[in-house]
């Protein structure tokens, strides 16, 4: 008797659970609001701000999934029937391979085309860069004095064991490496790649705020990272231990020797298969809006794209940012060259 | 494991008529999804290439094999070790503690490998808790005073994962010491064996089998593991994987190597099967009396107490500890994140499909196999190759096929006039389940064929000499023994669909989150102590199931 009435509610249990999961299961797009599918590489919580003000000003819902790896190959094999509106990534290099697997269209608008500089976007409108951020500096308040240094210092001999970096695979530090070998070919990259390695303090690990919290802790007196990570730390939103990591460090904006400091983009395409073309389209002209560009700047502490929209104090006291004068599509071209260098150097073993 | 003779005997013909062809056909269409995927990468990396291999031979392959080799043989000890060892004392001695430490050794199944990772690497930094408080007491003021062991490293990595994987080894060890034969043990110590000569010439031997099973499912999420070694700058095979796919944009390259990875993961495991091919054990089930528990002195009880004590403290107390206190600052931080149910929910709601279902899925391939309705093991080989995967491999596996099946749907129904009905498959939470079935099957398989060894065939026969039809012996016998078996499969299922995360991440569907994506989301950010509340929720969750393992895998439960 007792097991009977067990199985029973088992089974009420499951059929509930069914009747639940249906709803999960049932296939977007039927119904007749206005959205816009956006697929992205960036983290939600990064993006929810500006995706929040575009709804409210728009009306539009924007529905995100948050596709870590294997962004280009889902929306390949989603094909025709694809959901997706706009694809998003925060590495150039992902973004151009993005365009490689055909997997956008070109985009014709001109509050594109005014709005974003000629080297920040496709030639034919195949990708728009709508935030920026530098490959910078982490430098220890106590233990370094220095204002300025090249990304070719890092090699030197002085550091010896005194560098903190992430895994040379991670697309920021990619990118970085593919910027030195467009800047001073192959071999000598190879070198620096090598010089580098031998002044790490610890094996390259972890993510970029832990450089900061390293430096605090005394493991390293530098660390390459991303420009914004200090806005997160410094400004309080990343909690009470956070800002003392960001409190025990300068900031300094290295450049390449005759160029300038190395940035990456975030930025984004219009899916080949789009079903709300037009949607998408006023997602992305908001993006480079002065307001969507505030919110990048104030919320997530990027550099905007747009000239004359605001740069976050706390991002601004690093002093003038000077942009390398690398074509940024070049940086994509010398991806698989990078890659290479890393796996040949041992960079990460 | 018992010979297939034993397991497959001709005496029993098998579930004749519809019901049989209807198994088979089932057999075969479970077995077929799985391989879906396996073909897919297949055709994958047929369509590479293979320029990039002098250099993945050159520069990737050496440092990756090197330390994945180091790492599943590290993982496997200390896992096995602990496993086999606690699971020993806990079954067959009596010491301080052994109740509570009986389900308290299953804890650490409840803290994913990556969540254990970002923990230590918190928790021993030199501005971490322990350090500081140990600088605090001794007195010193800078952080470089006191030594402190660097866990980013493969050594850490093999600490890490084997004081959290060791459960996987633990229970099933634990089960066949505590169903062999007191009368063995027994025979044993009458010859003059002690303690010692009886657990490695006997006990040790007759819990082969099951210690094996659980070292696979051990070793099988070290190799797949990518958060942590990640995080801890391991280099493994599948880290390679992932770059070659990645930095190079090379999803050839990738299959390729992920191919090799599975040959090497096939190749172990019927290395360990052909080592015991000769083992069988016709009546580990008679159970005439249970053996009784050995009195240790205090010495003795003292060591026991510590073995049990060290691997929960690091497993479960430290993470889960810091989890807490972590949480608890987020909190007063910031508050209850108002997502958190929802994703709580989603993720009990899609784990629990995918246990059900992987559980059915297993459940008709053993009794198939079982009764002989399916002639071939093979099938059940091949059932279990989802676990040899990585998560990432497999569902970019899924993608072509189940997309070009959705595809496919969507443009016949509008070629009839129909509306386009989108991704029915694909973009909604179904792929995901498929996937965690594909992924998890291995896990009932192997438990419910351990389970079945321990049903004597002789039972069978007396059933069907009896009149019973086939259909009636597994109702009526097959089930009620394979209980314990189909819990103790349900339950880990369970927790590794809940844990699972790079197959939900490129799976699922818009605007869904589940815990363990969110905790990644934040991670990858590296802001992972905002996602130190949703990891807390994932162990508490977790726990539950390891707490109704806990009483189901108790000897006199039920």
């Amino acid at each position: 008797m007792r097991t009977k009435q067990a199985g029973t509610l088992a089974r009420r249990t499951i059929l509930g659970g069914l009747v639940a999961a249906a709803a999960a299961f049932a296939p977007l797009g039927a119904s007749a609001e206005e959205v816009v599918n956006v697929y992205t590489t960036r983290e939600p919580a990064l993006a929810k701000p500006v995706f929040d003000a575009f709804t409210e000003k728009t009306g539009v819902k924007v529905n995100t999934v948050f596709v870590k790896e294997g962004l280009a190959e889902r929306v390949k094999a989603e094909g025709a029937a694809s959901p997706a509106d706009v694809l998003m990534t925060v590495d150039i290099g992902n973004l151009l391979d993005l365009v490689d697997q055909g997997v956008t269209q070109n985009v014709k608008s001109e509050v594109l085309e005014k709005a974003i500089p000629a080297n920040l976007r496709g030639a034919n409108g195949e990708w728009f860069a709508v935030s920026m951020r530098g490959r910078v500096v982490y430098a220890s308040k106590d233990r370094v004095k220095l204002t300025a240094i090249t990304y070719e210092d890092l090699a030197k001999p002085e550091w010896k064991g005194k560098i903190c970096i992430r895994s040379g695979k991670h697309p920021y530090n990619t990118a970085l490496i593919a910027a030195y070998i467009a800047h001073h070919g192959e071999a000598k990259a190879e070198e620096w790649l090598k010089g580098l390695k031998a002044n790490l303090a610890r094996k390259p690990a972890g993510g970029d705020r832990e450089n900061a919290r390293d430096i605090l802790g005394d493991i390293c007196d530098l660390g390459v990272a991303n420009s914004y990570y200090v806005g997160l730390m410094r400004s309080g939103k990343g909690g009470p231990e956070q800002e003392k990591w960001a409190e025990a460090i300068n900031v300094i904006l290295p450049t390449f020797e005759g160029g300038g400091t190395n940035v990456n983009v975030s930025g984004a395409s219009v899916a080949k298969n789009a079903p709300n073309q037009a949607n998408a389209l006023k997602l992305m002209e908001f993006l480079v809006s002065h307001e969507a560009q505030d919110v990048y700047a104030r919320a997530n502490f990027e550099y905007p794209v747009v000239a004359g929209s605001t740069v976050d104090p706390i991002i601004a006291a690093f002093g003038p940012l000077k942009i390398d004068n690398l074509d940024i599509a070049k940086i994509g071209q010398y991806r698989k060259a990078a890659a290479d260098l890393v796996d040949k150097v041992g960079f990460d073993n | 494991m018992s010979s297939p003779a034993t397991y497959r005997p001709s005496s029993v013909s098998g579930i004749s008529g519809a019901a049989g062809r209807l198994m088979r056909l089932g057999a075969l269409a479970i077995v077929g999804l799985v391989l879906l995927p396996l073909a897919a990468l297949l055709a994958t990396a047929a369509h590479g290439t293979g320029d990039l291999w002098p250099h993945i031979l050159r520069n990737v392959l050496p440092v990756a094999i090197t330390d994945t080799a180091m790492l599943v043989l590290g993982v496997g000890i200390i896992a096995g070790t602990i496993g086999t060892g606690t699971a020993w004392l806990v079954a067959v001695c009596r010491f301080p503690g052994r109740g509570l430490f009986e389900w308290a050794l299953l804890l650490p199944l409840a803290i994913p490998t990556y969540i254990q990772a970002f923990v230590y690497v918190d928790a021993v930094h030199p501005l971490g808790p322990i350090p500081t408080a140990i600088r605090a007491a001794l007195g010193m003021k800078s952080p470089r005073d006191l030594w402190l062991p660097e866990v980013r490293n493969i050594w850490g990595c093999i600490l890490l994962l084997g004081f959290v994987l060791y459960p996987y080894v633990y229970l099933p060890a634990r089960a066949a010491f505590l169903v062999q034969t007191a009368s063995a043990l027994d025979a044993a110590r009458t010859l003059g064996h002690g303690a010692t000569a009886t657990f490695f010439r006997i006990a040790l031997p007759l819990a082969r089998p099951a210690i094996a099973v659980g070292v696979t499912l051990a070793l099988m999420e070290t190799v797949n593991d990518i958060g942590a070694s990640e995080f801890l700058g391991v280099q493994t095979l599948t880290l390679s994987i992932y770059s070659t796919w990645l930095n190079r944009s090379s999803l050839p390259g990738a299959a390729q190597i992920a191919l090799f990875m599975l040959v090497i993961m096939v190749g172990l495991v019927m290395l360990e099967r052909w080592g015991r091919r000769h083992i069988s054990h016709a009546n580990v089930g008679n159970r005439a009396r249970p053996p009784m528990r050995r009195e240790l002195s205090a010495w003795a009880g003292a060591t026991a107490f510590l073995a049990c004590l060290v691997p929960v403290t690091l497993g479960f107390l430290v993470p889960a500890g810091h989890l807490v206190n972590a949480a608890y600052g987020r909190f007063m931080f910031r508050g209850l994140p108002e997502t958190l149910l929802p994703e709580a929910l989603n993720t009990a709601l899609f784990a629990a499909i995918g246990t059900v279902l992987a559980l059915g899925c297993g459940l008709l391939l053993a009794i198939a196999a079982r009764t002989g309705t399916v002639r071939s093991l093979l099938l059940l080989r091949f059932a279990a190759l989802g676990y040899a995967v990585p998560g990432t491999v497999l569902a970019v596996g899924l993608l072509v096929p189940l997309a070009g099946f959705d595809n496919l749907v969507s443009a016949t129904v509008q070629s009839l006039g129909g509306p386009a009905l989108g991704l029915i498959v694909s973009g909604s939470g179904a792929a995901l389940i498929i996937a965690y079935v594909i992924r998890f099957l291995a896990i009932p398989v192997g438990a419910l064929e351990t389970g079945y060894e321990k049903v004597g065939m002789s039972l069978d026969m007396a059933a069907r000499g009896l009149g019973e039809a086939p259909g009636g012996v597994v109702r009526r016998i097959h089930l009620p023994l394979l209980r314990p078996a189909l819990g103790t499969a349900a339950l880990l299922v369970f927790v590794d669909c809940m844990k699972e995360l790079p197959a939900t991440l490129m799976l699922r569907p818009l605007n869904f989150e589940t815990l363990a994506s969110q905790v990644y989301g934040e991670a990858a950010r590296g802001s992972y102590e905002d996602g130190a509340l949703a990891a807390l929720v994932i162990v508490l969750v977790g726990l539950i199931p390891v707490i109704l393992l806990a009483r189901l895998s108790r000897p006199h439960a039920g």
